[in-house]
């Protein structure tokens, strides 16, 4: 039987066992959306933005381990889309993202609509292909998923002139994918391993660098495992928290410019690196030179690329983070002696009873970090956190008792302010059990606050804690430590009636001054089943502390700011 | 670290805009393209660039990393032992002494090709070092118009 291409989407979809699709119509993608109206095997969420949809299909993509999938027309439609396509592409997250294109005699004439998809888009996916023969769809619909998922995940687009997904063809979708330039190696390379192994049996102060690679891999049992029978200490980028469970012995804490003194210590004193899927972002290793000094490398990584792109590896590794933790334990556990790091664990735990991660509390006003700390209480293990970008984020990721690895969901390599609360509707979506949280800003909020109407529509309830301090928090930090406190434009003083928006969308808002109305408006917000905006007074000057200032060696860190 | 001049072969998939690919990871990542030249390889679907660039040592692992990333690549060979050869064509006056430039042309693997009323025009091919002398010592015969090929090579 023929179909049409816009079925063949479908279909396709169905066929990738995708529950939820993301999107927002228009006019090249309207032959889609069509078939959609038909079909039942997916439901579709109609976003109110199709930055928020890429962004939904990303936290969708990142809860459960899926591709996610988002649909939106061409020309502004898909330049909406941008942010999200880039978002993902720098957390390595997996998505399909089908656009609609003018139809392919209009292609190059500056049609109403028309804009080169593909060439924005170029250096912000992992793949992409612009559709020009019916013949090829099947083909690259199941080359998109299999791109999206494999080897070092990330987004795929797939532009469809208006002219295709009309017209008819005979439709199989391929079981096999057969792209004979793209074979992604998942095992690491045994000699490699071997040395690997020598070199952390003769190390007296190894660490384990646990980044986001380890969540995509879902290698976390693995590598906890791994810690735990040689008893090597470990820290956590802002993308791996959650990896090794904050109750963890071995875990000092989140590294980088954020990171807690014993973290970032570690990391100067250490003098063997074993890295897990984390790529030296420069947000985590401060100045280069300094990083890690003493030590010697172990770079396990699926992308080569990523291995000696910005400092010497001694042990290279190109494979899936799993694969090579399971060869790492089968081959050291019977050799290692745990007693031989014991000094090294000492000599962190001292750092970390010299300046553990703290705050001062207040009776007068509720402190950001107190918040998170109490959501933990009062939801910890059962709760999907999701954020946006600013103080609160790195508040966040560093009070909130994360418990297993996907519970945490931001944007760390992009930085995109706004996508916390879209990034929520995908996860509620994927994992409709838990109760999801999104930690923002009162700045962050408004960059996709359209989504209130998305939630109530379709009924997904998720909890917005606004930590509202009146500021585009962060940067004012760095006015204040940098900028002799000229506070220009981060004042956000004038403000909306949060409790109101929410209420005027069909949603239901809170606003607390005393953690007495915290806790109530939390427990509340739980058991509803309406989107919740809680608005929190916090104090308006805290600062997100230790901090390294950019640029500077990870040991200098600022531990005190007094006025 | 210290720049090295690097040629590297490409083969890529012989499909839409994998040239655009390739151009634009160098020009988004800042690396540097001296020269390249693209043709398809005979009775395959598969094309050969050679693109002869500059960079530290660094750089140049990570371009040939990042090329290999790239779904429709399918080898990156950075040349060590290799034969690399240039054409030039470069058009004269026939009014400069033809005797002359063909001798020089024959020296380089070359000579004239094509002769009009007014002009001459010349081929060579050999190796980058060669030609950069070789574009020198035409200068004395005031050429109108030199047209470069690029740099292709093949592994030893
Ligand atoms: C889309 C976007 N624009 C600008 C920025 C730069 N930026 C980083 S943090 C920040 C302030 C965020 O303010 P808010 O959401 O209130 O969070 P707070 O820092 O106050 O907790 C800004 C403007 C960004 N990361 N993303
Ligand atoms: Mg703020």
């Amino acid at each position: 039987m023929k179909i049409n291409g816009a079925q063949m989407v479908c279909e396709a979809i169905i066929a990738e066992g995708v529950k939820t699709v993301f999107g927002y119509p228009g006019g090249a993608i309207m032959n889609v959306y069509d078939e959609i109206y038909k079909q039942d095997g997916f439901e579709h969420i109609l976003n109110r933005h199709e930055q928020a949809s890429v962004h939904a299909a990303d936290g969708y993509a990142r809860a459960t381990g899926e591709v996610g999938v988002a649909m939106v027309t061409s020309g502004p439609g898909f330049t909406n889309a941008v942010t999200g396509l880039a978002t993902a592409y720098m957390d390595s997250i997996p998505l399909v993202v089908i656009s609609g294109q003018v139809p392919l005699a209009f292609i190059g004439t500056d049609g109403f609509q028309e804009i080169d998809a593909v060439g924005i888009s170029r250096p912000c996916t992992k793949h992409n292909y612009l559709v020009r023969e019916l013949s090829d769809l099947p083909r690259i619909l199941k080359e998109a998923f299999y791109i999206a998922r494999s080897g070092r995940p990330g987004p795929v687009l797939v532009d469809i002139p208006k002219d295709i997904t009309a017209e008819f063809g005979e439709f199989i979708y391929p079981t096999e994918v057969e792209i004979p330039t793209y074979k992604p190696s998942c095992k690491g390379n045994n000699r490699q391993i071997k040395k690997a192994v020598e070199a952390i049996l003769e190390a007296k102060k190894p660490l384990l660098y646990i980044g986001g690679g380890t969540v995509l891999s879902n290698a976390s049992v693995d590598v906890k495992e791994f810690a735990k029978i040689t008893q090597i200490p470990a820290v956590e980028t802002l993308m791996a928290r959650g990896v090794m469970g904050h109750s963890n012995p071995l875990l000092l804490g989140m590294l980088g410019m954020h990171g807690n003194y014993s973290s970032n210590m570690a990391m100067s004193e250490t003098d063997l690196v074993i890295s897990l899927g984390a790529r030296f972002d420069d947000r985590v290793t401060g100045k280069l030179s300094e990083f890690a000094k003493y030590a010697k490398v172990i770079h396990v990584d699926i992308d080569p690329a990523n291995i000696g792109k910005l400092v010497d590896v001694d042990y290279p590794i190109v494979g899936d983070i799993k694969n090579v933790v399971e060869s790492l334990i089968a081959q050291i556990k019977d050799r290692v002696d745990t007693a031989k790091y014991e000094d090294w664990r000492n000599i962190l735990d001292n750092y970390n009873n010299l300046h553990p991660q703290s705050y001062q509390d207040s009776d007068e006003i509720i402190k950001p970090q107190w918040a998170i700390e109490r959501i933990g209480k009062l939801v910890g293990e059962d709760a999907i956190i999701t954020s946006d970008v600013g103080q609160h984020q790195m508040w966040a990721a560093q009070h909130y008792p994360f418990d297993r690895a996907r519970q945490w969901i931001n944007s760390g390599g992009l930085g995109t302010m706004g996508f916390g609360f879209p990034a929520a509707l995908g996860a509620k979506k994927g994992c409709p059990e838990k109760t999801v949280i999104n930690i923002t800003g009162d700045g962050s909020i408004l960059m996709n606050m359209q989504e209130l109407v998305t939630a109530s529509e379709y009924k997904i309830p998720v909890i917005n804690l606004i930590l509202n301090n009146n500021y585009l928090g962060m940067v004012r930090q760095w006015q204040t430590f940098f900028y002799e406190k000229r506070y220009s434009s981060t004042d956000l003083s004038y403000q909306p009636n949060f409790k109101a928006l929410a209420e005027s969308c069909g949603g239901i808002g809170y606003d607390v001054t005393t953690k007495e109305e915290f806790d109530n408006a939390i427990k509340d917000a739980i058991k509803q089943d309406r989107v919740a905006f809680i608005n929190v007074s916090i104090n308006r000057l805290e600062n997100v502390l230790p901090m390294v200032p950019a640029g500077g060696a990870l040991y200098n860190m600022i531990l005190e700011h007094k006025d | 670290m210290e720049n090295i001049r690097r040629v590297i072969s490409v083969i890529v998939m012989n499909e839409s805009s994998v040239l655009a690919r390739v151009t634009a990871l160098f020009a988004g990542r800042g690396y540097n393209i001296n020269s390249l030249t693209v043709a398809p390889i005979p009775d395959s679907n598969f094309s050969h660039i050679t693109i002869s660039t500059k960079g530290d040592k660094r750089t140049i692992e990570q371009i040939t990393k990042q090329l290999h990333k790239l779904i429709p690549v399918l080898k990156v060979t950075e040349h060590d032992e290799m034969v690399e050869k240039e054409m030039v064509l470069v058009k004269f006056s026939a009014n400069e002494s033809l005797a002359d430039i063909s001798a020089l042309c024959g020296a380089y693997n070359g000579g004239i090709v094509n002769v009009g009323p007014d002009i001459v025009i010349t081929m060579v091919a050999d190796e980058p070092v060669r030609i950069k002398h070789y574009l020198e010592a035409i200068k004395r015969f005031s050429p109108v118009e030199v047209v470069r090929g690029g740099v292709v090579a093949i592994e030893r």
